[in-house]
């Protein structure tokens, strides 16, 4: 197939031509035209929420056989467009063209006969159900089903072939991570025969490993003249894989370029609509004495699996310590266990001037905070937030005993309101309102509450897991500079972060940790690659019985 | 003592049709996500359309047809209440429980004038037990006999047709299209969604069959087990289905060993009445009635396993706004 070279052709003439495509309302048919057929046109699209202008007048071009990325920030209804594209909502006004035809999606159902297939961000599969069930399911030929899902076997041992894309087919949802989940995902589109396949921030829960594959596959998808549509608000993602971006804001589509010839910076700014500093701005640290240490600390997990092994470090004041690694090797866990949540096998934390015996310690989550401890979970929807709860009520979870804010059996009300008021100016919190559920607020919004709660009760030693996780450009920078001060006010910061950027643009010296041990200790400059290395295990600059094999 | 045992085993599989019925009918409501905790309201309007309609056409058949109407109605009030309006389940549910209670009683004494209940059912307005072949000949044959006699021959259609139904259920629900999607409905609505089913249409048609089934069961108290309706004749044996259902974890073959299991407590709690069990005295006749709400306690404390219900039970179904 020899699409790609015709991709690199003509550039913004979607327009005019798809007008005259429209006009002779027939389906252009087979010849030399059909690549230049757009796979997919959106003119004048509209679409309200209430007093809430979600997409303001979207026009937008997509090439066949291309991946095309959308990128924008959260709430800059990236989302809400593809769900209009993909009949999950309707638009008010404005024409969607598919193929070169004017058509009207009604419905998921409609989206899917015209070759369009999405995988959603909140995965759309029934758990207890086999991948097969779960390919069928609304594509089952007939009313028995023994048809049905024996030439789903068939076809998924072909795109099997075709896409190498491999999944048992009898495993059952809930037994698969969630990489392989993704894949049944996209599985189930192209076994509707999908031709435009919408991924809506698909690699928000995969590791780096699992992304990766992810994007041969999308590559592979491509090179087979399928349409990609990639909405993310990563811009690393965007420059590794996509051939064209188009850039939302508030809303509205504000550009579409051509990947090769933008930049992250550009797109950045584009997005935000003001220049966004990539690279955090700071002074080199002045660390003192050591806040926090952490001796032999040995963790093991309700399978009895050692998740930490002997881990030993410190955390000085007015420095901030990153912890890197991909997800899973243990650094959850010692966020946990340092934080009081979870119990430790053996060994030792010395804080706020105490020697704390952690093997055999029953401190909970909360005598830690009075040792002058915060913590910022890694989950902020699973452990930082109850999200039905107002904002002023999440704004002292944890220190609600606090008795700043109590009147003998009673909430001091009023307090706390006017300490949530402050928070919410300090940390530009939007929308400024508190007596709003933080189901309401944005992810990036949601993180300043949590943020904003720990670091204002002026703790000596912070613990932060992944404190951009599903944030927003504008909101990381923020929270990066938020952090930064805070170390600059003589705080020792512990950081856990799977994102490698944030963990080298933040920290001052960062420890690697692979399979429950911190396998090496870098400076603040460190290489990306070195780093790399150290997290897949591998280490260079101390191999010395590595160097012998 | 084997005669005594057939003959209780005989009214086992009595007692249990139609907590069967309503069990079956519950599996299809909930497996749907659509919490109903109304299955006792909807049996007893059904037992009174039957009872009613059977006294004043003659015909059992009929009969059944209404006892099927004023469920079906029943559970599409449930439906338009929980489906179509996102209403709160159990409050749809409890509604209709009194709102079946009440009216009945009201209607039965406005037009019977009997107390509530029906009149007896004249000649035809009743499902008679059917004799099987040969079943009078072959009485007397050791063990086979009675067992053919008595267990098998012998019964109303309608428990022929529970305990049919209770095949076809599995059928329906793990061999057919509508059971695939009736499942998935009832543990992600939004991955039925975005296939593009209508999710509401898909639980309608599960609230319909249900309302059928517990339309049988109805019938099944008052005009084939019983001979007219009689105020609150069902006697909380919906809230027992329930039960049984949560105790069979939602599965049809299960849900028929349960329903046998308490209709089994039934059957012995009758025929202990008023007797001496050496040693103990006399058991009163309450502790076998409330044997089947402690088994299930006892289940649901973990004792036996998890039963864990449809993931999307009794959460009405909304699209995200994103």
């Amino acid at each position: 197939m020899s699409l790609p070279k015709a991709r690199a052709r003509s550039e913004e003439t979607g327009q005019p031509q798809g007008a005259t495509d429209n006009d002779k309302e027939q389906p252009s048919g087979l010849g030399e035209g059909m690549s230049d057929t757009p796979a997919i046109e959106l003119r004048k699209i509209n679409k309200s929420f209430g007093p809430v202008h979600a997409n303001r007048d979207i026009d937008l071009v997509v090439k066949k056989g291309s991946i095309h990325g959308i990128i924008g920030e959260n709430g800059a209804g990236k989302s809400t467009l593809m769900s209009i594209l993909y009949g999950f909502y309707h638009a008010d006004n404005g024409d969607i063209v598919v193929d070169g035809k004017k058509v009207v999606i009604p419905d998921s159902k409609a989206a899917i006969a015209m070759g369009i297939g999405m995988v959603h961000q909140h995965f759309m599969l029934v758990d207890n159900f086999s991948v097969l069930e779960n390919v069928v399911l609304g594509a089952e030929d007939s009313q028995l089903l023994a048809g049905g899902l024996n030439r789903a076997r068939a076809e998924l041992k072909r795109l099997e072939d075709e896409y190498e894309l491999r999944v048992d087919p009898d495993a059952l949802i809930e037994d698969l991570p969630v990489g392989l989940q993704q894949r049944v995902e996209i599985l189930k589109a192209l076994y509707r025969s999908a031709e435009i396949l919408i991924l809506d921030e698909p690699t928000g829960v995969l590791t780096p490993a699992e992304a990766d594959h992810l994007f041969k596959i999308l590559e592979v998808l491509r090179n087979e003249g399928k349409t990609v549509l990639l909405i993310t608000h990563k811009l690393r993602e965007i420059m590794a894989i996509t051939d064209t971006v188009s850039v939302m804001r508030r809303g509205e589509m504000v550009a579409t370029v051509e990947t090769k010839d933008t930049s992250m910076e550009k797109l950045a700014e584009l997005m935000v609509g003001r220049s966004v500093l990539l690279r955090v701005d700071k002074k080199p640290a002045e660390p003192e004495a050591p806040v926090m240490e952490v001796s032999n600390l040995t963790v093991t997990d309700s399978r009895g699996v050692q998740v930490v092994k002997d881990v030993s470090f410190s955390v000085r004041a007015g420095e901030i310590v990153g912890i890197a690694g991909v997800s899973g090797n243990g650094q959850s866990e010692l966020l946990e266990t340092l934080s009081g949540i979870r119990r430790a096998t053996s060994g030792t934390l010395k804080i706020h001037g105490e020697t704390i015996d952690l093997g055999t310690s029953t401190l909970n989550a909360a005598d830690m905070r009075e040792k002058s401890m915060a913590h910022v979970p890694e989950d902020r929807h699973r452990m930082g937030l109850i999200n039905s709860f107002t904002e002023y009520e999440n704004s002292i979870l944890g220190y609600h005993r606090d008795p700043a804010y109590s009147k003998g059996l009673l909430m001091d009300l009023a307090a706390i309101k006017k300490n949530a008021v402050a928070e919410i100016e300090r940390y530009d919190i939007r929308p400024p309102n508190p007596m709003l559920k933080t189901a309401n607020f944005s992810g990036g919004n949601q993180q300043k509450i949590v943020l904003a709660r720990e670091i204002e009760r002026d703790p000596e030693v912070l613990l932060v897991g992944q404190p951009t996780r599903g944030v927003d450009i504008g909101a990381i920078e923020f929270i990066h500079r938020r952090l930064v001060e805070m170390r600059d006010a003589g705080k020792g910061i512990l950081l856990v972060s799977v994102e490698l950027d944030e963990i080298r643009a933040l920290s001052d010296r960062v420890l690697v940790m692979f399979d429950g041990r911190i396998v090496g200790e870098r400076g603040a400059n460190a290489e990306e690659g070195d780093l790399g290395l150290l997290m897949a295990g591998v280490d260079n600059n101390n191999s010395v019985e590595g160097g012998v094999q | 003592m084997f005669e005594d045992f057939i003959l209780i085993l005989d009214s086992t599989v009595r007692l249990s049709t139609p907590l069967l019925l309503a069990c079956l009918a519950g599996l299809y409501s909930e497996r749907s996500g659509v919490v109903d905790i109304g299955l006792e309201g909807k049996m007893l309007g059904a037992a009174f359309g039957a009872g009613a309609v059977a006294y004043i056409t003659a015909n059992a058949w009929l009969g059944l047809m209404a006892g099927i109407a004023v469920s079906v109605s029943l559970g599409l009030l449930h439906g338009f209440a929980s489906i179509s309006n996102r209403g709160n389940q159990i409050v749809s549910g409890v509604a209709i429980n009194f709102l079946a209670a009440g009216l009945t009683a009201l209607l039965g004494q406005t037009w019977f004038r009997q107390g509530g209940r029906t009149p007896a059912l004249p000649e035809g307005g009743r499902f008679t037990d059917i004799a099987w072949p040969f079943a009078e000949q072959i009485r007397d044959v050791p063990v086979i006999g009675p067992i053919y006699t008595e267990l098998l021959s012998s019964h109303n259609i309608l428990v022929y047709a529970a305990f049919l139904a209770v095949p076809l259920t599995w059928w329906v629900l793990f061999r057919t299209r509508f059971g695939l999607r009736l499942r998935a409905v009832g543990e992600n609505p939004a991955a039925v969604d975005t296939a593009g089913i209508s999710v509401t249409w898909l639980r309608y048609r599960a609230v319909i069959a249900c309302g059928i089934l517990c339309g049988f069961a109805g019938a099944y108290l008052s005009i084939a087990q019983g001979a007219g309706f009689g105020v609150n004749m069902t006697a909380g044996k919906g809230f027992i289905a329930l039960a049984a259902l949560i105790f069979a974890k939602w599965r049809p073959a299960s849900a028929m060993l349960t329903c046998l299991l308490f209709g089994f407590l039934d059957a012995v709690a009758i025929r202990m009445q008023g007797q001496e069990v050496p040693g103990i005295g006399e058991i009163p006749v309450q502790f076998f009635q409330a044997l089947p709400y402690i088994l299930t306690v006892i289940l649901l404390a973990g004792f036996i396993g998890k039963a864990i219900p449809p993931k999307a039970a009794g959460i009405p179904y909304l699209k995200e706004r994103s």
